[in-house]
Protein backbone atom coordinates (compact mmCIF):
# COMPACT_ATOMS: atom_id res chain seq x y z
CA UNK A 1 0.00 0.00 0.00
CA UNK A 2 2.72 2.76 -1.17
CA UNK A 3 1.69 6.25 -0.90
CA UNK A 4 1.08 6.64 -4.43
CA UNK A 5 2.65 9.17 -5.86
CA UNK A 6 -0.05 9.72 -8.42
CA UNK A 7 -2.79 9.71 -5.80
CA UNK A 8 -4.21 13.12 -5.89
CA UNK A 9 -1.60 15.32 -7.31
CA UNK A 10 -4.11 17.89 -8.14
CA UNK A 11 -6.28 17.68 -4.93
CA UNK A 12 -5.69 19.87 -1.77
CA UNK A 13 -4.51 16.96 0.47
CA UNK A 14 -7.31 18.62 3.29
CA UNK A 15 -9.79 16.91 1.05
CA UNK A 16 -12.62 14.95 2.78
CA UNK A 17 -10.82 11.36 1.66
CA UNK A 18 -7.44 12.44 4.22
CA UNK A 19 -10.58 12.86 7.18
CA UNK A 20 -12.19 9.78 5.63
CA UNK A 21 -8.61 7.89 4.99
CA UNK A 22 -7.63 8.51 8.89
CA UNK A 23 -10.89 7.59 10.37
CA UNK A 24 -10.53 4.29 8.82
CA UNK A 25 -7.36 3.81 9.79
CA UNK A 26 -7.58 4.92 13.31
CA UNK A 27 -10.39 2.27 13.38
CA UNK A 28 -7.98 -0.66 12.05
CA UNK A 29 -5.92 0.60 14.83
CA UNK A 30 -8.14 0.13 17.26
CA UNK A 31 -9.59 -2.92 16.19
CA UNK A 32 -5.69 -4.08 16.44
CA UNK A 33 -5.63 -2.87 19.71
CA UNK A 34 -8.46 -4.68 20.70
CA UNK A 35 -7.17 -7.64 19.25
CA UNK A 36 -4.07 -7.98 20.53
CA UNK A 37 -4.86 -6.37 24.11
CA UNK A 38 -7.31 -9.60 24.70
CA UNK A 39 -5.79 -12.66 22.36
CA UNK A 40 -2.78 -13.39 20.17
CA UNK A 41 -4.52 -13.43 17.23
CA UNK A 42 -2.11 -10.88 15.43
CA UNK A 43 1.10 -12.66 16.32
CA UNK A 44 1.38 -13.58 12.45
CA UNK A 45 1.26 -10.06 11.89
CA UNK A 46 3.62 -9.47 14.44
CA UNK A 47 6.40 -11.90 13.07
CA UNK A 48 6.30 -10.34 9.90
CA UNK A 49 6.70 -6.74 10.81
CA UNK A 50 9.40 -7.66 13.28
CA UNK A 51 11.19 -9.63 10.34
CA UNK A 52 11.86 -6.42 8.51
CA UNK A 53 12.93 -4.57 12.39
CA UNK A 54 15.47 -7.29 12.61
CA UNK A 55 18.16 -5.90 9.78
CA UNK A 56 17.41 -2.77 11.73
CA UNK A 57 18.22 -3.93 15.06
CA UNK A 58 21.59 -5.92 13.69
CA UNK A 59 22.74 -2.42 12.32
CA UNK A 60 21.90 -0.65 15.50
CA UNK A 61 23.78 -3.68 17.53
CA UNK A 62 26.63 -3.19 15.13
CA UNK A 63 28.76 -0.70 16.51
CA UNK A 64 28.38 -2.21 20.20
CA UNK A 65 29.49 -5.43 18.85
CA UNK A 66 32.39 -4.23 16.77
CA UNK A 67 33.52 -2.05 19.52
CA UNK A 68 33.43 -5.60 21.68
CA UNK A 69 35.22 -7.10 19.03
CA UNK A 70 38.14 -4.45 19.33
CA UNK A 71 38.31 -4.25 22.79
CA UNK A 72 38.49 -8.35 22.98
CA UNK A 73 41.05 -8.94 20.18
CA UNK A 74 42.80 -5.18 21.49
CA UNK A 75 43.40 -6.54 25.09
CA UNK A 76 46.64 -6.86 26.15
CA UNK A 77 48.65 -9.88 27.01
CA UNK A 78 48.94 -8.78 30.64
CA UNK A 79 45.20 -7.96 30.84
CA UNK A 80 44.90 -11.52 29.00
CA UNK A 81 46.38 -13.18 31.71
CA UNK A 82 45.24 -11.26 34.82
CA UNK A 83 41.53 -12.57 33.11
CA UNK A 84 42.67 -15.78 32.77
CA UNK A 85 44.17 -16.63 36.46
CA UNK A 86 41.41 -14.56 37.79
CA UNK A 87 38.72 -17.10 35.92
CA UNK A 88 40.81 -19.67 37.16
CA UNK A 89 40.64 -19.03 40.47
CA UNK A 90 37.14 -18.21 40.11
CA UNK A 91 36.75 -21.80 38.47
CA UNK A 92 38.72 -23.82 41.47
CA UNK A 93 36.18 -22.06 43.86
CA UNK A 94 32.91 -23.02 41.87
CA UNK A 95 34.26 -26.54 41.31
CA UNK A 96 34.77 -26.37 44.89
CA UNK A 97 31.24 -25.44 45.60
CA UNK A 98 30.16 -27.94 42.95
CA UNK A 99 31.66 -31.06 44.73
CA UNK A 100 29.12 -29.70 47.64
CA UNK A 101 26.40 -29.43 45.28
CA UNK A 102 26.67 -32.97 43.96
CA UNK A 103 26.58 -34.58 47.05
CA UNK A 104 24.17 -32.23 48.22
CA UNK A 105 22.35 -33.24 45.27
CA UNK A 106 22.66 -36.82 45.74
CA UNK A 107 21.29 -36.95 49.49
CA UNK A 108 18.11 -35.08 47.58
CA UNK A 109 17.54 -37.48 45.31
CA UNK A 110 17.54 -40.39 48.48
CA UNK A 111 15.37 -37.85 50.31
CA UNK A 112 13.52 -37.58 47.70
CA UNK A 113 12.86 -41.13 46.93
CA UNK A 114 12.41 -41.75 50.24
CA UNK A 115 9.27 -39.28 50.33
CA UNK A 116 8.08 -40.74 47.08
CA UNK A 117 8.18 -37.34 45.69
CA UNK A 118 7.27 -37.79 41.80
CA UNK A 119 8.98 -35.37 40.00
CA UNK A 120 11.70 -33.85 39.41
CA UNK A 121 13.55 -31.09 37.15
CA UNK A 122 15.94 -30.77 34.54
CA UNK A 123 17.29 -28.14 33.19
CA UNK A 124 18.90 -27.06 30.06
CA UNK A 125 20.34 -23.57 29.30
CA UNK A 126 21.35 -21.90 26.58
CA UNK A 127 22.87 -18.71 26.39
CA UNK A 128 21.68 -15.56 24.51
CA UNK A 129 22.90 -12.61 24.02
CA UNK A 130 20.55 -9.19 24.37
CA UNK A 131 20.06 -7.14 21.42
CA UNK A 132 18.45 -4.45 22.64
CA UNK A 133 16.54 -2.81 25.84
CA UNK A 134 13.55 -1.37 25.66
CA UNK A 135 13.85 2.42 25.12
CA UNK A 136 10.25 3.14 26.75
CA UNK A 137 11.30 4.10 30.42
CA UNK A 138 7.52 2.01 31.90
CA UNK A 139 8.44 -1.03 30.12
CA UNK A 140 11.76 -3.08 30.56
CA UNK A 141 11.78 -5.03 27.90
CA UNK A 142 14.72 -6.40 26.17
CA UNK A 143 15.62 -8.55 22.61
CA UNK A 144 17.93 -11.28 22.77
CA UNK A 145 18.96 -12.85 19.66
CA UNK A 146 17.66 -16.22 19.69
CA UNK A 147 14.15 -16.95 18.25
CA UNK A 148 11.81 -19.68 18.02
CA UNK A 149 13.82 -21.53 15.69
CA UNK A 150 16.33 -22.03 18.91
CA UNK A 151 13.26 -23.33 20.06
CA UNK A 152 13.03 -20.02 22.37
CA UNK A 153 8.86 -20.01 23.51
CA UNK A 154 6.28 -17.48 25.50
CA UNK A 155 6.89 -18.02 29.22
CA UNK A 156 10.34 -18.89 29.24
CA UNK A 157 12.77 -18.37 32.13
CA UNK A 158 15.64 -15.91 31.39
CA UNK A 159 18.09 -15.77 34.07
CA UNK A 160 22.14 -14.56 34.45
CA UNK A 161 25.01 -16.15 36.33
CA UNK A 162 23.49 -14.28 39.45
CA UNK A 163 19.55 -14.91 39.26
CA UNK A 164 16.12 -14.40 37.68
CA UNK A 165 16.23 -11.46 35.21
CA UNK A 166 12.87 -11.99 33.66
CA UNK A 167 10.59 -13.95 31.03
CA UNK A 168 9.85 -13.96 27.49
CA UNK A 169 6.65 -12.52 26.55
CA UNK A 170 6.71 -12.37 22.24
CA UNK A 171 8.87 -15.51 20.58
CA UNK A 172 9.78 -14.14 17.21
CA UNK A 173 11.34 -15.94 15.01
CA UNK A 174 14.87 -14.56 14.57
CA UNK A 175 14.40 -12.45 17.78
CA UNK A 176 12.48 -12.97 21.09
CA UNK A 177 11.05 -10.11 23.60
CA UNK A 178 11.03 -10.50 27.30
CA UNK A 179 10.46 -9.12 29.75
CA UNK A 180 12.12 -7.87 32.84
CA UNK A 181 11.29 -8.98 36.60
CA UNK A 182 11.28 -4.82 37.78
CA UNK A 183 8.94 -4.09 34.80
CA UNK A 184 5.99 -2.60 36.44
CA UNK A 185 3.89 -5.19 35.38
CA UNK A 186 5.12 -8.09 36.17
CA UNK A 187 4.89 -10.39 39.28
CA UNK A 188 6.78 -13.36 39.92
CA UNK A 189 6.06 -16.13 42.38
CA UNK A 190 8.58 -16.24 44.78
CA UNK A 191 9.49 -17.85 48.18
CA UNK A 192 11.71 -16.80 51.40
CA UNK A 193 14.66 -19.30 50.87
CA UNK A 194 15.06 -19.18 55.32
CA UNK A 195 11.61 -20.16 55.92
CA UNK A 196 9.58 -21.55 52.94
CA UNK A 197 6.98 -18.10 53.24
CA UNK A 198 5.78 -17.76 49.77
CA UNK A 199 4.56 -14.65 48.19
CA UNK A 200 5.00 -12.32 45.34
CA UNK A 201 7.41 -10.39 44.01
CA UNK A 202 6.10 -7.45 42.01
CA UNK A 203 8.44 -4.84 39.78
CA UNK A 204 8.59 -1.21 40.06
CA UNK A 205 10.24 0.15 37.29
CA UNK A 206 13.25 0.87 38.76
CA UNK A 207 15.86 -1.77 38.09
CA UNK A 208 17.41 -2.38 41.53
CA UNK A 209 14.14 -2.50 43.67
CA UNK A 210 11.10 -5.23 43.85
CA UNK A 211 8.41 -4.85 46.14
CA UNK A 212 6.67 -7.52 47.65
CA UNK A 213 3.28 -6.06 48.41
CA UNK A 214 1.20 -8.75 49.61
CA UNK A 215 2.82 -9.69 53.08
CA UNK A 216 0.89 -8.94 56.12
CA UNK A 217 2.37 -7.25 59.10
CA UNK A 218 3.34 -10.58 61.11
CA UNK A 219 5.13 -12.16 58.45
CA UNK A 220 8.32 -13.87 59.29
CA UNK A 221 10.86 -12.19 56.96
CA UNK A 222 14.09 -9.97 57.72
CA UNK A 223 16.08 -7.77 55.57
CA UNK A 224 18.99 -10.00 54.25
CA UNK A 225 16.78 -13.08 53.51
CA UNK A 226 16.96 -14.34 50.02
CA UNK A 227 13.60 -14.89 47.88
CA UNK A 228 14.06 -17.50 45.40
CA UNK A 229 11.70 -18.44 42.64
CA UNK A 230 8.56 -20.84 43.94
CA UNK A 231 8.20 -22.34 40.63
CA UNK A 232 4.45 -21.85 41.47
CA UNK A 233 3.60 -19.50 38.70
CA UNK A 234 4.39 -22.45 36.11
CA UNK A 235 6.70 -20.00 34.30
CA UNK A 236 10.16 -20.03 35.93
CA UNK A 237 11.83 -23.66 37.54
CA UNK A 238 11.41 -23.18 41.12
CA UNK A 239 14.50 -22.48 42.72
CA UNK A 240 16.42 -19.63 41.31
CA UNK A 241 17.82 -16.64 43.10
CA UNK A 242 15.69 -13.44 42.75
CA UNK A 243 16.23 -10.78 45.30
CA UNK A 244 17.73 -10.25 48.52
CA UNK A 245 15.23 -8.05 51.06
CA UNK A 246 16.65 -4.97 51.73
CA UNK A 247 14.39 -2.91 53.66
CA UNK A 248 10.98 -4.26 55.94
CA UNK A 249 8.95 -1.56 57.26
CA UNK A 250 5.89 -2.57 59.53
CA UNK A 251 3.33 0.32 59.64
CA UNK A 252 1.01 -0.73 62.62
CA UNK A 253 -2.44 0.79 61.47
CA UNK A 254 -1.93 -0.90 57.76
CA UNK A 255 -2.71 -4.56 56.74
CA UNK A 256 0.38 -5.39 54.97
CA UNK A 257 4.03 -4.57 55.76
CA UNK A 258 6.16 -2.37 52.68
CA UNK A 259 8.93 -4.70 51.97
CA UNK A 260 11.02 -3.90 49.05
CA UNK A 261 13.51 -5.96 48.12
CA UNK A 262 16.88 -5.68 45.63
CA UNK A 263 16.73 -7.85 42.62
CA UNK A 264 20.25 -10.41 42.93
CA UNK A 265 20.50 -10.15 38.64
CA UNK A 266 22.43 -7.23 37.71
CA UNK A 267 19.46 -6.25 35.48
CA UNK A 268 21.11 -2.85 33.93
CA UNK A 269 23.93 -4.09 33.43
CA UNK A 270 23.76 -8.06 31.77
CA UNK A 271 24.47 -8.23 27.97
CA UNK A 272 24.84 -12.08 28.24
CA UNK A 273 21.39 -14.08 29.64
CA UNK A 274 20.52 -17.25 29.77
CA UNK A 275 17.15 -19.15 28.82
CA UNK A 276 16.07 -21.95 30.46
CA UNK A 277 14.10 -24.69 28.87
CA UNK A 278 12.62 -27.08 31.83
CA UNK A 279 12.07 -30.96 31.74
CA UNK A 280 9.82 -32.45 34.45
CA UNK A 281 11.22 -36.02 34.10
CA UNK A 282 11.12 -39.39 36.71
CA UNK A 283 13.21 -40.29 39.59
CA UNK A 284 16.18 -42.05 38.37
CA UNK A 285 18.06 -43.35 40.90
CA UNK A 286 21.57 -42.08 39.70
CA UNK A 287 22.14 -38.33 40.37
CA UNK A 288 21.25 -36.39 37.30
CA UNK A 289 22.95 -33.48 36.77
CA UNK A 290 21.91 -30.17 35.43
CA UNK A 291 23.02 -30.47 31.73
CA UNK A 292 26.15 -28.45 31.05
CA UNK A 293 25.28 -25.49 29.00
CA UNK A 294 25.09 -26.12 25.62
CA UNK A 295 27.10 -22.91 24.57
CA UNK A 296 29.59 -22.19 26.92
CA UNK A 297 30.88 -18.54 25.90
CA UNK A 298 34.39 -19.01 25.60
CA UNK A 299 34.79 -15.33 25.81
CA UNK A 300 32.69 -15.47 28.93
CA UNK A 301 32.36 -11.81 29.91
CA UNK A 302 33.16 -10.41 33.54
CA UNK A 303 29.57 -8.88 35.01
CA UNK A 304 31.18 -5.52 36.49
CA UNK B 1 9.85 16.25 -12.23
CA UNK B 2 9.79 11.78 -11.87
CA UNK B 3 13.69 11.98 -11.18
CA UNK B 4 12.67 14.35 -8.66
CA UNK B 5 10.42 12.40 -6.67
CA UNK B 6 12.75 9.74 -7.14
CA UNK B 7 15.70 11.09 -5.23
CA UNK B 8 12.71 12.48 -2.51
CA UNK B 9 11.60 9.90 -1.94
CA UNK B 10 14.68 7.71 -1.46
CA UNK B 11 15.79 11.12 0.82
CA UNK B 12 12.29 9.97 2.39
CA UNK B 13 13.01 6.58 3.05
CA UNK B 14 17.10 7.06 4.01
CA UNK B 15 15.26 9.35 7.12
CA UNK B 16 12.95 6.93 8.12
CA UNK B 17 15.63 4.49 8.63
CA UNK B 18 17.40 6.36 10.24
CA UNK B 19 15.25 7.80 12.53
CA UNK B 20 13.59 4.09 13.26
CA UNK B 21 17.24 3.22 14.23
CA UNK B 22 17.19 6.17 16.57
CA UNK B 23 14.34 5.09 17.79
CA UNK B 24 15.67 1.45 18.92
CA UNK B 25 18.89 1.86 19.17
CA UNK B 26 19.81 1.18 23.18
CA UNK B 27 20.80 4.15 25.32
CA UNK B 28 21.58 4.16 29.48
CA UNK B 29 18.46 4.70 31.61
CA UNK B 30 18.58 8.05 32.38
CA UNK B 31 18.65 9.32 28.80
CA UNK B 32 15.93 6.92 27.90
CA UNK B 33 13.49 9.05 29.20
CA UNK B 34 14.28 12.19 27.44
CA UNK B 35 14.96 10.40 24.08
CA UNK B 36 13.10 12.43 21.64
CA UNK B 37 10.03 10.67 19.34
CA UNK B 38 12.80 10.51 16.44
CA UNK B 39 10.08 8.87 14.07
CA UNK B 40 7.25 11.75 14.90
CA UNK B 41 9.45 14.41 14.29
CA UNK B 42 10.20 13.11 10.60
CA UNK B 43 7.09 11.93 9.92
CA UNK B 44 5.62 15.64 10.87
CA UNK B 45 8.41 17.41 9.25
CA UNK B 46 7.68 15.54 5.79
CA UNK B 47 3.80 15.28 6.50
CA UNK B 48 4.53 19.22 6.26
CA UNK B 49 6.28 19.55 3.63
CA UNK B 50 5.20 16.73 1.19
CA UNK B 51 1.58 16.31 2.74
CA UNK B 52 0.63 14.60 -0.53
CA UNK B 53 2.60 11.84 -0.48
CA UNK B 54 3.74 11.43 2.93
CA UNK B 55 0.36 11.37 4.77
CA UNK B 56 -1.62 9.17 7.52
CA UNK B 57 -1.30 6.11 5.22
CA UNK B 58 2.21 6.26 5.37
CA UNK B 59 2.23 7.10 9.34
CA UNK B 60 0.39 4.46 9.92
CA UNK B 61 2.37 1.86 8.45
CA UNK B 62 5.06 3.23 10.18
CA UNK B 63 3.53 3.51 13.50
CA UNK B 64 2.98 -0.79 13.16
CA UNK B 65 6.52 -0.67 12.37
CA UNK B 66 7.16 1.09 15.40
CA UNK B 67 4.63 -1.00 17.67
CA UNK B 68 6.47 -4.16 16.79
CA UNK B 69 10.03 -2.84 17.33
CA UNK B 70 8.99 -0.96 20.89
CA UNK B 71 6.74 -4.07 21.63
CA UNK B 72 3.51 -2.10 22.12
CA UNK B 73 0.45 -3.40 21.90
CA UNK B 74 -0.15 -3.87 17.96
CA UNK B 75 -1.66 -0.46 16.58
CA UNK B 76 -0.73 2.06 19.46
CA UNK B 77 2.05 4.03 18.11
CA UNK B 78 0.01 3.35 14.79
CA UNK B 79 -3.09 5.42 15.96
CA UNK B 80 -0.85 8.38 17.69
CA UNK B 81 0.79 8.57 14.95
CA UNK B 82 -1.62 8.67 12.43
CA UNK B 83 -3.68 11.23 14.50
CA UNK B 84 -0.60 13.43 14.33
CA UNK B 85 0.41 13.39 10.88
CA UNK B 86 -3.59 13.70 10.19
CA UNK B 87 -3.29 17.45 12.52
CA UNK B 88 0.00 18.25 10.50
CA UNK B 89 -1.16 18.10 7.43
CA UNK B 90 -4.65 19.51 8.01
CA UNK B 91 -3.16 22.27 9.09
CA UNK B 92 0.15 22.43 7.09
CA UNK B 93 -0.11 25.39 5.13
CA UNK B 94 -0.50 27.68 8.04
CA UNK B 95 2.55 25.57 9.82
CA UNK B 96 4.79 26.55 7.07
CA UNK B 97 4.25 30.22 7.28
CA UNK B 98 4.80 29.98 10.84
CA UNK B 99 7.92 31.40 12.34
CA UNK B 100 10.14 29.11 13.56
CA UNK B 101 9.58 29.74 17.62
CA UNK B 102 5.99 29.08 17.09
CA UNK B 103 6.93 26.24 14.62
CA UNK B 104 8.66 24.63 17.69
CA UNK B 105 5.48 25.34 19.91
CA UNK B 106 3.60 23.81 17.29
CA UNK B 107 5.84 20.78 17.23
CA UNK B 108 5.64 20.27 21.07
CA UNK B 109 1.78 20.03 20.78
CA UNK B 110 1.86 17.75 18.24
CA UNK B 111 4.65 16.12 20.17
CA UNK B 112 2.23 16.02 23.37
CA UNK B 113 -0.67 15.29 21.57
CA UNK B 114 1.10 12.08 20.53
CA UNK B 115 2.36 11.11 24.11
CA UNK B 116 -1.02 11.55 25.28
CA UNK B 117 -2.64 8.84 22.95
CA UNK B 118 0.15 6.81 24.05
CA UNK B 119 -0.44 7.39 27.75
CA UNK B 120 -4.36 7.11 26.74
CA UNK B 121 -4.09 4.08 25.49
CA UNK B 122 -1.51 2.46 28.08
CA UNK B 123 -4.35 3.10 31.07
CA UNK B 124 -7.39 1.77 29.18
CA UNK B 125 -4.78 -1.33 28.81
CA UNK B 126 -3.61 -1.67 32.19
CA UNK B 127 -0.01 -0.81 31.40
CA UNK B 128 1.51 0.70 34.55
CA UNK B 129 2.85 4.35 33.80
CA UNK B 130 4.26 7.15 35.95
CA UNK B 131 2.67 10.00 33.79
CA UNK B 132 5.52 12.38 34.99
CA UNK B 133 8.71 11.14 32.23
CA UNK B 134 5.90 11.29 29.19
CA UNK B 135 7.47 14.83 29.01
CA UNK B 136 10.51 13.75 28.57
CA UNK B 137 10.48 13.42 24.92
CA UNK B 138 8.51 16.16 24.21
CA UNK B 139 10.78 18.64 25.42
CA UNK B 140 13.52 16.89 23.82
CA UNK B 141 11.82 16.81 20.79
CA UNK B 142 10.53 20.60 20.28
CA UNK B 143 14.06 21.58 21.20
CA UNK B 144 15.85 19.37 18.65
CA UNK B 145 13.40 20.22 15.95
CA UNK B 146 14.59 23.14 14.95
CA UNK B 147 18.07 21.40 14.07
CA UNK B 148 16.18 18.72 12.46
CA UNK B 149 14.37 21.10 9.95
CA UNK B 150 18.08 22.39 9.18
CA UNK B 151 19.25 19.18 8.36
CA UNK B 152 16.44 17.72 6.35
CA UNK B 153 16.05 21.43 4.80
CA UNK B 154 19.73 21.14 3.71
CA UNK B 155 19.36 17.37 2.47
CA UNK B 156 16.53 18.17 0.16
CA UNK B 157 18.61 21.21 -1.12
CA UNK B 158 21.39 18.88 -2.17
CA UNK B 159 18.73 16.05 -3.49
CA UNK B 160 17.24 18.70 -6.11
CA UNK B 161 20.68 19.94 -6.88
Amino acid sequence: MAPAQTESRHRSPNSPALGLRFLLLAGLSILFLVTDHRNNHLDAARKAIGATVYPLRVVVDAPVSLWRWIVDTTASRNELRLENSRLNIERLLTRARLQRYAALEAENTRLRTMLEATTRVRHRVRIAEIMSVSSNPFRHVLVVNKGTRDGVFDGQALIDAHGVVGQIIKAGVLSSQGILISDPDHALPIEVNRNGLRTIAVGTGEFDRLVLPFLPNNADIRVGDLLVTSGLGGAFPAGYPVAIVDSVLRIPQEPFAAVSAQPSAALNQVKEIMLIWSAIDQPTDEIVAADAPEAVASEESTDE
Amino acid sequence: MSRDGHTRLQTVIISMIVSLMLAIAPMPGWADAFRPDWVTLTLIYWAMNLPRTYGVGWAWMIGLVLDVAQGTLLGQYALALSLVIYVTVTFHLQMRQFPALQLSVTVFGLLALFQFILFWINGVAGVNTPAVSYWGPVLTGSLIWPLLTMLYGGVRDRARN
